[in-house]
């Protein structure tokens, strides 16, 4: 069966694609898929430096489109999840190298080997994005809970619609359950509502994700991280499973959870 | 946010968040924004007039949705009509 295409993709930039691509594909390798990442943000690539690949790349992909390698030379493998590969984005080229229908190629030959190809987008509603929807067979919108990411997913959404990709789900990244309980956050209900999509998942705003992209090692793969657990229960729904959402006031751990129950809050 | 506040309840920007994105996202959805909605809405209202009679003022004009598809909502009451039928 041929694998499925999924894009991940946002209106507004810095809102968590890329994490949100590494830690997918790493949960979903970890649990025996075998996964490709493409990355499509051409000019500033960043997926190979969040996996902790950055230094073993050769080629990338504008080598594969205008033949300069064969795509097996472009892909590296990640030593810690042998089913999990990289095909970094051109540095300094542009956007330009790559049309919408040399990634439909693309992906048309990788979709024969892998069980998913992900492709992390760049922001907008450029040519790039267009290029990263192109061979979708499921789109991935990520968003905060934040007035101007809503506004620009909302967007995205409509452009994703106009092409035939829809419909999109969201993965709404960042949530502050602190801030949603005292009313001055957005919470996933209003940002659906709003939206009018289906959710895929919602990811705390998490400090682990800030540690681990330091380190170069997905935070889905740590056992005790509430953003790795929410990218791993994305995977799963992705496999098919019915995973419920995490409930946001077990966003403390045990301990924060008491200092609440004896009126200290967080 | 302290707890009085949180009582009095006054803070929730939430609220005015959700408040004014539902607003915004109508017009970009449409490509209208609500300067044009007033245009549209006395354009039709001259059109109408010429064949009925109605009561401009009582007029309205929304946008509304449900999911993501978009409808114009135009509420338009008759005046009662002063030809007597026979
Ligand atoms: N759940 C989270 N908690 C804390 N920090 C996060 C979270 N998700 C992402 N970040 C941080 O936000 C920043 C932007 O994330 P990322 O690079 O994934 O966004 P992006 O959408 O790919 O950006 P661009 O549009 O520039 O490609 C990074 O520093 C990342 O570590
Ligand atoms: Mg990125």
């Amino acid at each position: 069966m041929p694998g499925t295409v999924l894009t991940i993709t946002s209106g507004k930039g810095g809102v968590g694609k890329t994490t949100a691509t590494a830690n997918i594909a790493a949960a979903l390798a970890s649990r025996g898929e075998k996964v490709v990442c493409l990355d499509a943000d051409i000019g500033l690539r960043n997926l190979d430096l969040v996996l902790g690949l950055e230094n073993r790349i050769v080629y990338d992909l504008v080598d594969v489109v205008e033949g300069r390698c064969r795509l097996r030379q472009a892909m590296i493998r990640d030593k810690r999840l042998p089913n999990l590969f990289l095909i970094p984005a051109a540095q300094t080229r542009d956007k330009t190298a790559v049309s919408p229908t040399d990634m439909v190629q693309l992906c048309n030959e990788l979709r024969q080997d892998y069980d998913w190809v992900l492709i992390d987008s760049p922001a907008g509603i450029e040519r790039g994005f267009r290029n990263a929807i192109a061979p979708a067979d499921q789109v991935l919108v990520v968003t905060n809970p934040e007035v101007s990411a809503v506004r620009d997913a909302d967007r995205i959404i409509g452009l994703i619609e106009a092409e035939e990709k829809g419909p999109a789900r969201l993965l709404l990244n960042r949530l502050n359950p602190a801030l949603v309980r005292e009313g001055n956050m957005l919470d996933a209900e209003d940002v659906l509502e709003l939206l009018a999509i289906d959710l895929l998942g919602v990811v705390p705003e998490d400090e682990s994700v800030v540690v681990s992209a330091n380190r170069g090692t997905p935070v889905a793969l740590d056992a005790n991280s509430r953003a790795g657990l929410a990218f791993r229960n994305i995977a799963r729904r992705l496999l098919g499973e019915d995973v419920p959402l995490m409930p946001l006031e077990d966003s403390g751990g045990l301990l924060q959870r008491l200092g609440r129950l004896f009126g200290k809050g967080d | 946010m302290g707890w009085l506040d949180r009582l009095r309840g006054n803070k929730n920007s939430a609220r005015q968040a959700k408040d004014r994105l539902q607003l915004v996202l109508v017009h970009d959805r449409t490509d209208l924004s609500p300067g044009q909605l007033g245009a549209l809405k006395d354009e039709l209202i001259e059109v109408i007039s010429r064949y009925v009679d109605i009561e401009p003022q009582a007029v309205e004009i929304q946008l509304s949705q449900s999911g993501r598809e978009q409808y114009l909502v135009a509420n338009i009451p008759l005046r009662p009509t002063r030809r007597a039928r026979r």
